[in-house]
């Protein structure tokens, strides 16, 4: 798509015509410390070090002593290497009277990050597939509610949903944050099915039909076998988006259940006892961790996920 | 012709209809019905429960006399302002300069881009620390010798809210970066090659010809920053929860405080629906635009 230099080919086609043939051909290479890369290299390093900072900090406070932390600077590297903050972090940092660390939070979070994944990825791969390829009356009318949905602000459906749950006897369940987080999901990712399962030739979607395959049939032997990338986008959007929540966790769980956020929100804004940056550090990482594994693992994918959530159908 | 009937419409095609049942539920139990229930009970004085006295529109007339609402509509108007111009600018001219076909242009894409694959509850927390007077950047600046420099954001109820928009921005801007880029790869090169022939400058060539070619990234983008702000949330409770006082209250941590904190359900209800009215005014002159004016063309 982008060639190399292809800024200069236009420049350079006149300069070509009048060269002898047997010269040597294509743009001229540019200089490598020319004043305008200079410009661009210089600023994207200094921007990329702003951006990589509170990382670093981050990293730096947990690995340090509190006695270090009060002399010193926050961007200096620890003199004396510690990891006992971050043991602390997560065995026996305190939130209230709860002295287990962050360990509970995290269990917390994977036993409501992988069910909501599964489900919501499995309802929305199939919602998407019938919407795709199976369209009936009215499909798109509840598309578009879905779609115009997903810009409404959650506080609008906060408390409809508690006495949903409520009514369902899931209030403060982690079954109830599960079901809250699929709800939540399906536009994106019925978004993002739809589009891709609509991009599928049909003539291979004839082709089964021809040979007897069903609505099932389909979609187990053809559609998910076909369309694993997309699955994998989709639980990049997912594992992040639910890991990172806040509010849900917040609002439809009980603090014996809270998810990492919360409890990290709470174990580092809580008013009791001395403030102990290296540790609130270590816990900081800690919680952030797991989102940048998937970041740092997907690469390219992760752009795919957000730009598909960008991108309208 | 065959004797037998087609089935009745209802179960015709009956396996996609189950398989939509839960986005019909969606649809229409949560986001319709919850919508509609919500602006509804926003009219009654609902206190600890839901109740159904209508008092027309008391629960507005309090909201809006409230202190703490008033200074949550004027911080998100600030953070709001401030959010989308700069991150608009900053995501561009970061994309433009990822777009000069330079080397290691995936080492720094995947630098500006981390922040984002992390929460706010986490960026809130490390800015906080950063931002903190007594040993951050204030401290450290101090330390080198110019003892009355002062910069302590989150401590100073006038400027608070622009250190929480540092913390967004370091947040969000790599994703809106991330856009612009895929905006600017959409370009056709013929364009760039038409422009140097007729000598245009390059930031000519931005500012005239790419930027206006690019009016539905920006559009798309601007729609996806102002729905993203209406929500701020979890990156105010992490990095101040509010304070000092109440000078960094937002709308939507007003909404949660009545609701769940102070059994004030009403002006829970009345303060969002003053949000949904807020995308309202956002999303249907874009959807207007968008979907009213692509009928022209075709």
């Amino acid at each position: 798509m982008s060639n190399t230099g292809a800024l200069n080919i236009a420049a350079a086609g006149a300069d070509a015509a009048a060269q002898d043939l047997a010269g040597p051909r294509g743009a001229r290479p540019k200089r490598a410390l020319s004043g305008r890369n200079i410009m661009i290299y210089g600023t994207l390093a200094v921007v990329s070090l702003y951006y990589l900072l509170p990382l670093y900090v981050m990293m730096v406070t947990s690995l340090k002593g509190m006695p270090e932390i009060r002399m010193g600077n926050i961007f200096a590297p620890p003199m004396e290497i510690t990891f006992e903050p971050w043991v602390k972090a997560w065995a026996t940092a305190c939130t209230g009277l709860n002295c287990e660390g962050l360990s509970r939070g995290f269990w917390n979070s994977v036993r409501i990050t992988v069910p909501s994944v599964f489900l919501s990825i499995a309802i929305a791969s199939i919602n998407g597939y019938a919407l795709a390829n199976w369209r009936f009356k009215g499909a798109n009318l509840f598309f578009t509610i879905l779609i115009v949905g997903a810009f409404i602000p959650y506080q609008v459906m906060l408390y409809p949903l508690v006495i949903i749950l409520r009514e369902m006897g899931l209030y403060g369940s982690l079954t109830g944050l599960v079901l809250v987080h699929s709800v939540f999901g399906m536009p994106i990712l019925t978004l993002l099915f739809r589009n891709y399962f609509t991009s599928v030739p049909e003539e291979l979607f004839k082709a089964a039909r021809v040979d007897g395959a069903g609505f099932w049939g389909i979609y187990f032997k053809i559609m998910l076998p076909m369309s694993l990338p997309i699955f994998v986008v989709a639980m990049i959007i997912q594992i992040t988006g639910i890991w990172n929540d806040f509010l849900f966790g917040v609002v439809y769980t009980k603090p014996d259940l809270y998810p990492m956020t919360v409890q990290l929100n709470n174990i580092v804004n809580s008013v009791q006892g001395v403030k102990e940056y290296n540790v609130n550090m270590a816990a900081t990482i800690i919680t952030g961790l797991v989102p940048l594994i998937v970041y740092f693992a997907s690469g390219k994918l992760f752009v795919r996920g957000i730009a598909a959530g960008a991108v309208k159908g | 012709m065959a004797a037998t009937r087609r089935p009745p419409t209802l179960f015709r095609n009956l396996n996609a209809k189950i398989a939509a049942i839960p986005m019909i539920l969606t649809a229409l139990v949560v986001f319709v019905g919850g919508t509609a229930w919500t602006v509804v009970y926003s009219f009654t004085n609902s206190r600890l429960l839901p109740r159904e006295k209508f008092v027309g529109l008391d629960q507005y007339e309090r909201l809006w006399s409230s202190n703490k609402w008033l200074i949550s509509i004027e911080n998100l108007f600030i953070y709001g302002i401030c959010s989308l111009v700069l991150s608009l600018v900053i995501g561009f001219v970061l994309a433009a300069l990822l777009d000069q076909k330079i080397r290691f242009e995936n080492t720094f894409r995947t630098i500006l881009l981390y922040p984002f694959a992390l929460s706010f509850i986490v960026t809130g927390l490390v800015w906080q620390w950063i931002l903190n007077p007594q040993f951050g950047i204030q401290a450290v600046v101090r330390s080198l010798g110019f003892e009355s420099f002062s910069f302590d954001p989150l401590y100073n109820p006038d400027i608070v809210i622009y250190g929480i928009l540092i913390a967004g921005l370091w947040q969000s801007t790599g994703l809106i970066m991330c856009l612009m880029l895929a905006g600017l790869r959409g370009i056709d090169e013929d364009i760039w090659k038409a422009a140097r022939i007729d000598g245009i400058p390059m930031w000519k060539t931005y500012l005239f010809i790419v930027i206006p070619m690019m009016r539905p990234v920006f559009i798309t983008t601007l729609v996806i920053i102002a729905s993203g702000i209406v929500r701020v949330y979890d990156l105010v409770v992490a990095q101040t929860s509010g304070g000092p006082g109440i000078s960094s209250e937002v709308p939507a941590k007003y909404v949660y405080d009545a609701m769940f904190l102070s059994q004030n359900l009403g002006q829970g209800f009345a303060g969002s629906t003053m949000m949904l009215l807020a995308v309202i005014i956002v999303i249907v002159p874009w959807a207007y635009l968008e979907f009213g004016g692509r009928k022209r063309h075709v």
